[in-house]
């Protein structure tokens, strides 16, 4: 793909050595850890082609979207509400801070302990290596973390970035807080863009957004049949996209997959033997390509049927948003009120996360959770504390581990992970 | 029935052989640079009905075919040294690049488990190079230490390389060399203790892995822990043991 989107990327102010070594080095660890899975569905072949095509087809419709005058917004959090930003014609991506590529560079200016989500992405922006990034005309940041509160002051330095504050406790002042946000947001979604939120407009994106959670809420209902007939990767895989597709594109595509997983669950087929120990993960989010904890899991012969996580099921929290038809305020309410569900490590207290990871575990039928974190994620290092205490309490076995994106340490890793499985 | 269990480790390769009642033969040799080759060698003109490969290394020798299966270093210490101590319900494996609390449930089986931060802090290679800061010998290191008579000068860091020049600069100093070995000691024994505690210390406590062949640390363990210190005759084989007795088990 390379030689037809160059042109592209160099308009984009992008790093053509440094991008071309990116480009270099993902296919190959792909091609390793993916296509090599057994019994893979054949819808995950859309997915692969994302992959494939990953800094390409996608960012050139980002710039034909430009080029019409629409604008783009990259986002952090599952609390940056997309239907706001789609509502007003804009088109909101994920950005990604998955890869340990951009680590050294976003540590030229950050401190090295921090997580490597905000170095990798920082990294990316600074060392203009993600066409992503390049082609956002704001960054949406939030307060979920120390880290990303200040990270945002200095990410600004490079491109436009606005804070929303996400309460972190959960009384009724709180929510008021929040509701009033997203009322801010919309303002500042409606002054980038040029154009007015109407409730239709903001129903109808809601829809849309509506669509893609229900494909994914498909998807995840299916996980929990026995023998599981996906694998965690590619589940993960899914899940990752979702972040900076056309919602409509990957509603269908998810489908499309379900259909096939539905035919599978049907006809008792799955992707691991019968055996294979299920298990739920627990934890930080794992960008793309950030595949390590479920590619060690599974290489050791167990499957991982969720992830409690914000590429999981904290993205899907909440469910639908159910909206009133009267008034964009009620509506911002029922979006905050579907948001709120979402069961962050930044809040506190926070026990109904810990209520999610053992009603996860006990619907999906894990043999075991293993929690992991990002070294130096404060909010769900310290809350690891908590959710091991509590899944030792309900009789769960539980793995608590913490790590980041480099092969510095895959060979403890995966002796702890082996040595866990080998205990359920 | 011959069986062999395989643990291939950081710093040392250990093969145990089995006939179903006893160990036919046990050995010990350096890894090198080369543990595959030199896996091989161990083994070489012997016949196998199995073969279980545990350790760093246990991945590398099962995808040659040298090993009929694999298991990680925790489960097989903790068959090992159940098979030795029945009664055992703790056991610490400081090895040369990790260290490993293994908590032991009916049967042998594993209950829970802990293993040190990625970096080589209190393990083997600690040891090893701060003896070598020392100019001693790492088999001379803890009677050196022990001769201190308890009196620590203590060093603050844990980490190998700056713990290096910590000794460098305190011998520099004129403080006496035995003080602050037995400072070092001390520093590892008080780093593992509280991940002992951690999981939970019960008895039998068996202390296993080539750092239970140092005097010193085995004192300074039944103290910081305030419970006897079980090691076995030869500490390092016992991973290799309980593959070897894994091997038997599953050889059908």
């Amino acid at each position: 793909m390379s030689e037809e989107y160059r042109a592209m990327w160099e308009g984009l102010g992008i790093n053509m050595r440094r991008h071309d070594m990116l480009l270099t080095a993902l296919p190959e660890i792909f091609q390793q850890i993916y296509l090599g899975q057994q019994q893979r569905p054949e819808a995950m072949g859309f997915f692969d082609f994302v992959v494939s095509q990953i800094h390409g087809i996608r960012v050139k419709e980002l710039m034909d979207h430009k080029a019409k005058g629409g604008k783009v917004f990259g986002t952090f959090c599952v609390y940056v509400p997309d239907e706001v930003i789609f509502a007003a014609g804009g088109i909101a991506v994920g950005l990604c801070g998955g890869a340990d590529f951009s680590v050294p560079t976003g540590e030229q200016i950050l401190p090295r302990n921090l997580c490597a989500l905000i170095k990798s992405a920082v990294g990316f922006k600074i060392g203009s290596i993600c066409p992503y990034f390049q082609a956002a005309d704001v960054i949406i940041g939030e307060t979920t973390c120390d880290g990303k509160k200040k990270t945002w002051e200095i990410l600004n330095e490079y491109v436009p970035t606005y804070v929303m504050d996400l309460p972190n406790c959960r009384t009724a002042a709180d929510r008021d807080l929040w509701i009033s946000e997203l009322k801010r947001f919309v303002d500042k979604v409606e002054n980038v863009t040029g154009n007015t939120i109407t409730p239709e407009r903001l129903a109808e994106a809601t829809a849309l957004i509506n669509r893609k959670r229900a494909a994914m809420d498909r998807l995840f209902e299916l996980r929990k049949a026995r023998p599981a007939p996906i694998s965690g990767l590619d589940a993960l895989l899914a899940v990752q996209i979702s972040f900076y597709d056309d919602p409509a594109r990957f509603a269908q595509k998810t489908n499309e997959l379900c259909d096939e997983l539905a035919a599978r669950v049907q006809a008792g087929q799955g992707v691991a033997p019968a055996g294979a120990k299920r298990i739920l993960y627990a934890g930080t989010p794992m960008p793309i390509p950030f595949w390590t904890i479920p590619a060690l899991i599974e290489g050791a012969g167990a499957v991982v049927v969720a992830e409690e996580s914000c590429t999981g099921t904290r993205l899907l929290a909440g469910g639908q948003t159910a909206l009133p038809g009267d008034g964009i305020d009620r509506q911002l309410a029922a979006i905050a009120d579907r948001q709120l569900q979402t069961n962050c490590a930044c809040f506190t207290p926070n026990d109904a996360r810990i209520e999610d990871i053992l009603r996860l575990a006990k619907e999906y039928e894990a043999d075991g959770v293993i929690h992991f974190s990002l070294s130096f994620c404060q909010p769900y290092n310290l809350e690891g504390i908590r959710v091991q205490k509590a899944l030792q309490q309900a009789g769960i076995p539980v793995l608590v581990i913490d790590g980041d994106y480099t092969q510095e340490q895959a060979g403890q890793l995966k002796t702890r992970i082996e040595a866990f499985l080998e205990t359920l | 029935m011959l069986v062999a269990g395989l643990d291939i480790g950081s710093r040392t390769i250990a093969l145990v052989e089995w006939d179903g009642a006893q160990v036919m033969r046990a050995e010990v040799i350096n890894t090198g640079t080369d543990p595959l080759a030199n896996s091989r060698r161990l083994t070489q003109g012997r016949a196998y009905d199995r073969l279980v490969g545990t350790g760093y290394g246990r991945h590398l020798v099962a995808e040659r075919e040298l090993a009929d299966e694999v298991m990680t270093e925790i489960k097989a210490y903790a068959i090992g040294a159940y098979h030795l101590y029945p009664d055992v319900q703790t056991v610490l494996d400081i090895g040369g690049q990790d260290s490993k609390v293994i908590s032991i449930g009916p049967g042998g089986r594993v209950l829970r488990f802990e293993m040190n931060d990625r970096c080589a802090a209190g393990t083997g290679r600690f040891l090893e190079n701060m003896a070598h800061a020392l100019g001693i010998s790492v088999e001379e290191f803890g009677p050196h230490a022990m001769e201190a008579e308890g009196r620590a000068v203590t060093v603050s860091s844990m980490c190998t390389v700056f713990a290096e020049s910590e000794v460098v600069s305190l011998i520099a100093r004129g403080e006496d060399s035995r003080r602050v070995a037995f400072g070092l000691h001390r520093a590892i024994a008080n780093r593992t203790s509280a991940m002992v505690s951690r999981i939970g210390l019960r008895e039998r406590f068996v202390f296993a892995g080539g750092v239970a062949n140092n005097p010193c640390l085995r004192q300074l363990f039944a103290e910081t822990l305030g419970v006897p210190v079980t090691v076995p005759d030869n500490p390092q084989i016992l991973g290799a043991l309980g593959a070897a007795l894994h091997a038997a088990q599953t050889n059908v």
